[in-house]
């Protein structure tokens, strides 16, 4: 198989197959666990304002509570750095807005390239923190599976192929004059999406039903969310 | 004997022989939508590790507060997750816990979590670990792998109506003693009062001033009260071993107390647990509704301070630091009631670090105080409340929970500090303006 026809394998069966597999497995993720029913609590809520606790929930816990900022907390710190960096990545560099505009028609302004290259360092050196702190903490190695391995190694994977793929011509036009790389960076993200519903990288919808759920219970308890 | 007492006795019966399928199959059964979504969401950060004393004074991973819920997560996944059938086929399933495990978590799961929800309130996910934990108690109950000591407090209280075997009579004493003392009549199973009190027995035998000050402080403020002869026990140690049965044959007395009497509420008494057994777990226990209103103390006293039905002279000029009572105040929702009742009768209130929400807990919450085994434990985690009394420079403490109370004596005395802890009720009735027939010789 040529680097051309790897490609076209990369944006034609294998790209539909694991956005399949990404929809159809986080869909069902969701339905699978929505479906196992909730009790009524029958306590009398000091608030009805459960719609707003839940939306409190949702984004009072994305900063931590000031009482638990400290040094020893420098994890969940790296961990701001390299969500922000590859949300920055993902959503605002031109070729990805290309290629979701191919897909779908929609498109908005890329970030400027310099603005790319500045997210890509501290996100490389994140995501490496991350997974130290995962080896070397005694409490993160505890916690710690194949999932979580597994999972930092297809977000990782994804970024170096893509760094690997960037070339000025491709950055400025949108279109890649090397298709080897490029057809490995999207077998990489691929891969991603292949096993976001399964693993611990679901945290990406199931965040918002866990904040929430606490979120009401709390707002409904009057108590501290 | 009811259905709640018949299956509560069932319970007791497991510690004779623990099943670790029995456990599995609870752990699944708890496992509903909200369960469920928060083990799905876990990205085993490790932050809650930060917030669990336990975890801070022994920097023991293992008590990292959402490693503690292992064995349900692992039977949760087996046979309920939403790619467990799949996981089953491939043989990529966890093993259901067994025996082994779930005695080395017993441990965990109880002597080292007081329930205190420091975990849930730091936990970027939203997941409501304590929360979690007081399910996986149920499992660890129904199979026989909780705590003895809370197996046996669990039968007293079945069998005489408190924890500690306080009965009637034993109450009955204090109440005589307490109207000499005050030369108050202590009204008991009044027909249509407007308040029931219920009080914990450690209240009963350890603090028996607060049925005094409680009487004082009604009398001032017009308050028609009763206490039930049956029915009077607050605590329930089914709430603490994780057990709905018997937390609901526990409850049911004091609701059957509260109806027998046509009360239009009950009064929930210095005790953290005891006001989320009967406030948010009473109903969803018993399958109804309660036909009555549910108030805390503290939150009575700040009503009663606020519409001006109190008249109060003087402050305590002591440095006072408030320990909020985890139940109350994280979990229960009473935030701002105790700081304000605290700032009517003490002029030079000090606030401890993280005070409120992210206090630390007493060390002995959750029915940890009720374990022997874990004595030493509660002991050690006491060093960070220390910590923030005397970063405070606290000359007394101020508590809304007679368990606080006595688990803070007992690490006070043990570290040999002197250090006086109050009871918030007998500081404000300390404080009253002397009524006319008070203040005769």
């Amino acid at each position: 198989m040529s680097a051309a026809e790897l490609l076209d394998f990369a944006r034609g069966p294998a790209l539909w197959f694991s956005l399949g597999v990404l929809i159809a497995g986080s869909l069902w993720r969701v339905f699978a666990i929505w479906r196992l029913g909730a009790r009524v609590d029958l306590s009398e809520p000091r608030s009805r304002r459960l719609a707003a606790g839940a939306l409190r929930g949702i984004f009072a816990r994305m900063l931590i509570r000031k009482e638990f900022r400290n040094s020893r907390n420098l994890g969940s710190f790296n961990a701001y750095v390299y969500h922000v960096g590859l949300a920055f990545i993902v959503f605002g560099y031109l070729p990805h807005i290309r290629f979701v505009e191919r897909l779908t028609g929609i498109t908005w302004p890329a970030l400027p390239g310099w603005v790319m290259y500045l997210a890509a360092g501290p996100t490389v050196v994140g995501l490496l923190i991350a997974l130290l702190e995962r080896l070397g903490d005694p409490v993160r190695r505890l916690l710690s599976g194949f999932d979580d391995y597994f999972s930092w190694l297809v977000t990782f994977l994804p970024l170096l192929t893509g760094m690997a793929a960037v070339n000025e011509a491709t950055a400025a036009s949108g279109a890649p004059l090397f298709p080897l790389p490029v057809a490995i960076h999207l077998l990489s993200v691929e891969l991603l999406f292949l096993w976001l519903p399964f693993g611990k990288l679901g945290h990406a919808f199931l965040v918002f039903f866990s904040r929430g759920l606490t979120g009401a219970a709390l707002q409904r308890k009057g108590a501290a969310i | 004997m009811s259905d709640f007492v018949a299956r509560a006795r069932d319970v007791l019966k497991a510690r004779a022989a623990p099943d670790a399928r029995k456990a599995a199959a609870e752990f699944v059964a708890q496992a509903q939508r909200d369960v469920a979504f928060q083990l799905e969401a876990c990205v085993h950060c490790g932050l809650c590790a930060e917030a669990c004393h336990f975890y801070l004074v022994t920097r023991d991973p293992r008590h990292t507060p959402v490693h503690k819920l292992r064995p349900l997560r692992k039977a949760y996944r087996r046979a309920r997750g939403p790619f467990a059938a799949l996981a089953r086929a491939l043989g990529l399933a966890p093993p259901a816990p067994d025996a082994a495990e779930l005695e080395q978590w017993s441990e965990l799961l109880y002597d080292s979590c007081n329930l205190c929800g420091r975990c849930t309130l730091v936990c970027p996910m939203g997941i409501d670990i304590a929360g979690l934990v007081r399910r996986a108690r149920e499992g660890m109950a129904a199979a026989g792998f909780a705590p003895a000591d809370l197996y046996k407090a669990s039968e007293r209280a079945l069998d005489t109506g408190s924890p500690i075997g306080v009965r009637w009579p034993a109450l009955r004493r204090q109440i005589e003693l307490q109207e000499q003392e005050t030369g108050l009549r202590i009204p008991v199973d009044v027909e249509g009062a407007d308040y029931m009190v219920i009080l914990s027995a450690i209240e009963v035998i350890g603090f028996p001033a607060v049925i005094g000050a409680l009487a004082r402080i009604f009398r001032q403020a017009v308050v028609s009260w009763t206490i039930p002869s049956a029915g009077f026990e607050a605590t329930n140690i089914g709430v603490q071993i994780g057990s709905r049965d018997i937390a609901a044959a526990l409850l049911e007395r004091v609701v059957d107390a509260a109806e027998r009497l046509k009360v239009k509420s009950v009064i929930s008494p210095e005790c953290g647990h005891a006001y989320t057994a009967l406030r948010w777990e009473g109903p969803n226990l018993l399958g109804r509704s309660l036909p009555f209103k549910v108030v805390q103390i503290t939150e009575l006293l700040d009503q009663l301070v606020r519409e001006g039905r109190l008249r109060l002279r003087g402050k305590d000029a002591r440095r006072l630091a408030f320990h909020d009572p985890c139940q109350l105040v994280r979990r229960g929702g009473l935030t701002e009631e105790p700081g304000r009742v605290m700032d009517t009768v003490s002029e030079n209130a000090v606030r401890m670090p993280a005070q409120g929400a992210a206090n630390f807990c007493c060390g002995g919450g959750g029915g940890v105080s009720a374990i022997h085994r874990a004595e030493k434990l509660r002991f050690a985690a006491f060093e960070l409340k220390k910590r923030q009394v005397e970063q405070a420079g606290a000359e007394a403490l101020v508590t809304a929970c007679a368990n606080c109370r006595n688990v803070l004596e007992e690490a006070i005395d043990e570290r040999g500090m002197t250090l006086p802890v109050l009871g918030l009720t007998e500081l404000v009735a300390q404080y009253l303006e002397p009524e006319p027939a008070e203040a005769k010789p």
